[in-house]
């Protein structure tokens, strides 16, 4: 079975070592997508797998057969930029642009993870079923997607702008803007 | 360095003395109603994001080729002796592989030429690379496995069987100091400066602190691990590389070769992320020689493990800090002094005693660099090699003694404001460093703090106040050109072989450029990242956007001339000298005489000109030798220590600085963060972990070498003074190190005052709180 990779069927490779990560870049020449330790330490490799955010370096390609995966490069489809993009060049929440993509896919999935009311680690009400994505919990969700530029505050600050409104208690479709 | 060129460097300073003074740069002027006139001093947004937010920004391990080869390195496991046996054949036999290349192999090679022995040169290390069965650090490369996948290549390596003859190594820093001596010179500056007797005034000072203080290795740990993608066309060599020094790369490996540096050409359009450690290391020299032999292109990608064992970090340091002080608070003697760890191999004596030299007035100076020489992978330049480290000592001892003095510690500062350099006597060119303390403070503030460590307290979290200086030398460097390419429909190319590695460099130079040539930022564009471009220079000491800046006005001040002489007799223009016009409004005009005016379009296709390019050199950096050319500032932090745990947090910070005009405040912003955030790290959580037994860096991955993440970072607060340094090009000074230094020394008083603990060691981790 193959996988679907930004609505494309690819099929899966025959050596079942090359991981999910190697797949998009040396394959599909898919490089949006980054690899910044290979070991799961630092996020830059995040894709969305069925809507999750994973790190596509400790994931074997050959695991997602018949299952849908979303990289940088196709989070939107018509080639537009997503909302959250253009929140990033707003605030300018990138220096060197390597940790990007994995921030931006990262922060797509988490704001879907708040969606669904999943608690973190700083969550104070584990019963509540709205969460709001204060900075602390935003901080907190997006500590697994390194930074070495230090663009902390403006990814904070473009996640926030624009997840903030739609998140909380009015549960809002966060889905629409993950499409 | 050599004393020679430090001797000739000494002479070039007397004659530039003797030079007139070069008038301001004409942009400072026009610069002061941003919007009005051009677009510097606006926030144009950074002209790569879209592909950068895309994903759409190649870098050096993304560009495809043909029939391409991916390799992997085996590395040493001892850190001194000579490989006993190697057995290559199970690595050979295994699938996909297409060459196993050793010390056996090998073409022959050169030695690298090192960083600093030439302006041209970049080798990270002199050392020979994989000639013979010698090993000098443990986890140099023994061999290189190209196969046609990456799986294979790394399943292969682990397959090359090494056995070692070990030889006694030098390993332990501690042991190592009695055998430190002086280097050459400390980036052509000397090792030492002695003014008075600091000692005897030390002694006889009422009050004082002499302080020993420890700072460890250091990793760039960019996100971006080095890589480069390499191959042969004929004679030709083409390297896609993550480089902040593209030309001094090219001339190297052309010796490293022996061929003609213009058979080489190297790109490196993206790099993700440099802070001083994307050079030349060994990974570009074996890619190269492993295309050569197998006769196909190579990527060598290194693994984050491999980044550790092969690119150099910042190097260890033990400091000692005297400040022998008189009952006014000024000082009798200000003695800085310490050894770092370095090899035979490399020139990066960590300029830890440069703050000392220019801050703060004292009798008597005793400032003294040494290095001891270990068998250790080369340490290299990284975000202020020196001042970084430097300032957590020095800017630490200043706060221990404004306690003891019992005055506040920015009173203090005051109290030490010199009114010329204090070590050179040179006249500073632009120095506001009281007002980023004065601004800072009322902003972050500060009179809210008890001096009293220990008597903030909410709940189990102990709060304090901590501030410190940060600083960073003016470099303009010398050697490099631009071309500017002017088109009939009014358009121009600015071009440079220069480095965007998130400072915003091609974004700020076409702001400059289009301002220089009075067009719209939109009709300029940068053109950058490839030697095939006129010459630049490594990006370093944050000197790219002065460096660049001058070299364009150079090719500016040709094409402005080219211009008038082919405007010909029917022109508006006709009969005035370059000196009397000024470019403006797409075209170029008279100072004074707003109708004696022609656009660029209608100069040239009245000559018949498609376009007219203009290439020239930037004037040699006569400026900071004439004058003591420093930014300045000051660090204001905030910390949360856990009074049960020791955890410290970081719940507020600010920055406030003095570096010239800021050309782009967006930009700026995230680079003054950015250096910050290191900073952080440097305080609280980083340290490559090296094995005093083997030699063995301990913690190679960033799971294991902590950097600050999200979690770790609140809002940081910037401002600055904007004023601009007559003598900089666009008034402007370099932004991208001083971030970093004084955070250390801010970070730890603030720890202090909440805790009454003194931490002398980095970084500050619980332990040493509890
Ligand atoms: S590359 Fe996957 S987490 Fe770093
Ligand atoms: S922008 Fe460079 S690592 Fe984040």
């Amino acid at each position: 079975m193959p996988i679907t990779i930004n609505g494309q069927s690819v099929a899966v490779p025959t050596d079942p070592r090359v991981s999910l990560l190697d797949l998009l870049r040396e394959h599909l020449h898919l490089s949006g997508t980054k690899k910044g330790c290979n070991q799961g330490a630092c996020g830059a490799c995040t894709v969305l797998a069925d809507g999750e955010r994973i790190l596509s370096c400790l994931a074997l390609a050959v695991q997602f057969e018949g299952r849908s995966v979303l990289s940088i490069e196709g989070i939107t489809d018509d080639g537009a930029l997503h909302p959250l993009q253009q929140a990033f060049i707003e605030h300018d929440g990138y220096q060197c642009g390597y940790c990007t993509p994995g921030q931006i896919c990262s922060a797509i999935g988490m704001a879907s993870e708040i969606e669904r009311g999943v608690p973190s680690a700083v969550t104070a009400d584990l019963a509540s079923d709205s969460i709001d994505l204060t900075h602390e919990e935003l901080r907190e969700r997006m500590s697994g997607n390194l930074c070495r530029c230090g663009a902390h505050n403006g990814i904070v600050d473009a996640i926030s702008e624009t997840y903030a409104s739609r998140t909380g208690a009015s549960r809002p479709a966060v889905a629409e803007i993950a499409e | 360095m050599s004393i020679l060129d430090t001797a000739k460097q000494a002479a070039a300073g007397v004659l530039s003395k003797l030079r007139p003074e070069t008038p301001p740069d004409p942009l400072i002027a026009r610069q002061a109603t941003p919007g009005k006139h051009g677009s510097l001093g606006t926030s144009v947004p950074r002209i790569d994001g879209p592909r950068k937010v895309r994903g759409k920004a190649r870098f050096a391990a993304e560009v495809p080729a043909e029939h391409l080869t991916y390799g992997a390195l085996v590395f040493s496991s001892i850190p001194r002796g000579r490989i006993a046996s190697l057995d290559t054949a199970a690595a050979e036999a295994a699938p996909g592989v297409v060459l196993v290349m050793t010390h056996r192999n090998a073409p022959r090679m050169k030695p690298p030429a090192g960083f600093m022995s030439d302006p041209r040169a970049a080798g990270s290390s002199t050392l020979p690379v994989m000639q013979d069965a010698s090993i000098h650090w443990n986890g140099e490369p023994v061999a290189i496995v190209l196969a046609d996948s990456q799986e294979q290549a790394d399943h292969a390596a682990t397959l090359v069987a090494v056995t070692y003859e070990a030889a006694p190594a030098r390993l332990n820093f501690a042991q190592q100091i009695s055998q430190s001596h002086q280097p050459e010179s400390v980036l052509g500056e000397p090792p030492m400066i002695e003014t008075g007797d600091a000692e005897a005034a030390l002694a006889g000072a009422p009050i004082k602190v002499d302080i020993t203080y420890e700072t460890p290795r250091h990793s760039h740990a960019a996100i971006e691990p080095h890589a480069a993608t390499v191959w042969w066309d004929g004679e030709d060599l083409v390297i896609h590389d993550t480089t902040q020094m593209l030309h001094q790369t090219r001339w190297t490996l052309a010796g490293v070769f022996g061929i003609p540096e213009n058979r080489i050409r190297i790109l490196s359009p993206f790099v993700g992320g440099g802070f001083g450690g994307k050079g030349l290391w060994n990974h570009q020299i074996l890619a190269v020689a492993a295309a050569k032999l197998a006769g196909r292109p190579v990527r060598l990608a290194l693994s984050r493990e491999a980044v550790f064992r092969i690119a150099g970090g910042r190097t260890l340091t033990r400091q000692r800090v005297a400040l022998g002080a008189k009952a006014d608070g000024t000082l009798a003697a200000l003695i800085h002094t310490g050894t770092v760890a370095m090899t035979e191999h490399n020139n990066c004596p960590e300029q830890f005693t440069f703050p000392a030299r220019h801050l703060y007035s004292a009798e008597t100076f005793l400032l003294e660099q040494r290095v001891t020489d270990m068998d250790m992978l080369a340490n290299t330049f990284m975000r202020a090699p020196g001042e970084s480290v430097g300032t957590f000592a020095l800017e630490t001892a200043m706060d221990e003694l404004a306690e003891r003095l019992a005055v506040d510690p920015i009173e203090l500062r005051r109290r030490l404001e010199p009114q010329q350099d204090p070590t050179s006597g040179l006249a500073f060119s632009s120095r506001h460093m009281l007002k980023t303390f004065t601004d800072g403070a009322a902003r972050f503030g500060w009179d809210r703090r008890n001096p009293v460590p220990g008597s903030r307290r909410e709940g189990e979290w102990l709060i304090g106040l901590g501030v410190a200086t940060a600083t960073y030398p003016y470099y303009r460097m010398p050697g490099g050109a631009a071309r500017i390419t002017l088109t009939r429909d009014g358009e121009a190319r600015v071009a440079m072989a220069s480095h965007e590695m998130g400072m915003g460099t091609a974004t700020v130079q076409a702001q400059a450029s289009a301002d220089r040539l009075g067009l719209p930022v939109e009709r300029v564009t940068f053109e950058y990242g490839d030697t095939a471009l006129p010459h630049g220079t490594v990006a370093g000491g944050s000197s790219q956007t002065a460096t660049i800046a001058a070299a364009v006005t150079a090719a500016s001040g040709k094409l402005i001339a080219d211009l008038l002489q082919r405007a010909g007799n029917d022109s508006p223009l006709a009969g005035l000298s370059a000196a009397e016009v000024e470019a403006r409004d797409g075209g170029l005009g008279h100072r004074e005489k707003p109708e004696l005016f022609e656009s660029y379009a209608s100069i040239l296709s009245r000559a018949g000109l498609e376009e007219l390019v203009a290439e020239a050199d930037a004037p040699p950096p006569g400026e900071a030798k004439q004058f003591s050319m420093h930014s300045y500032g000051a660090q204001f932090c905030e910390v949360r220590v856990n009074a049960v745990t020791g955890e410290t947090r970081v719940s507020r910070f600010l920055g406030s600085f003095d570096c010239g005009r800021i050309l782009n405040p967006r930009m700026a912003t995230s680079q003054f963060r950015g250096g910050i955030i290191m900073g952080l790290g440097l305080a609280l959580m980083e340290e490559t972990q090296f094995d005093e037994r083997s030699g063995r860096v301990m913690n190679p991955s960033l799971a294991e070498y902590h950097v600050p993440v999200h979690a770790d970072v609140p809002e940081i607060d910037v401002i600055w003074t904007d004023i601009a340094d007559p003598r900089a090009p666009l008034g402007a000074h370099g932004i991208g190190e001083i971030g970093i230094t004084g955070v250390g020394a801010a970070v730890a008083n603030a720890v202090y005052n909440a805790t009454g603990k003194r931490v002398r060691s980095l970084p500050i981790t619980l332990d040493k709180l509890l």
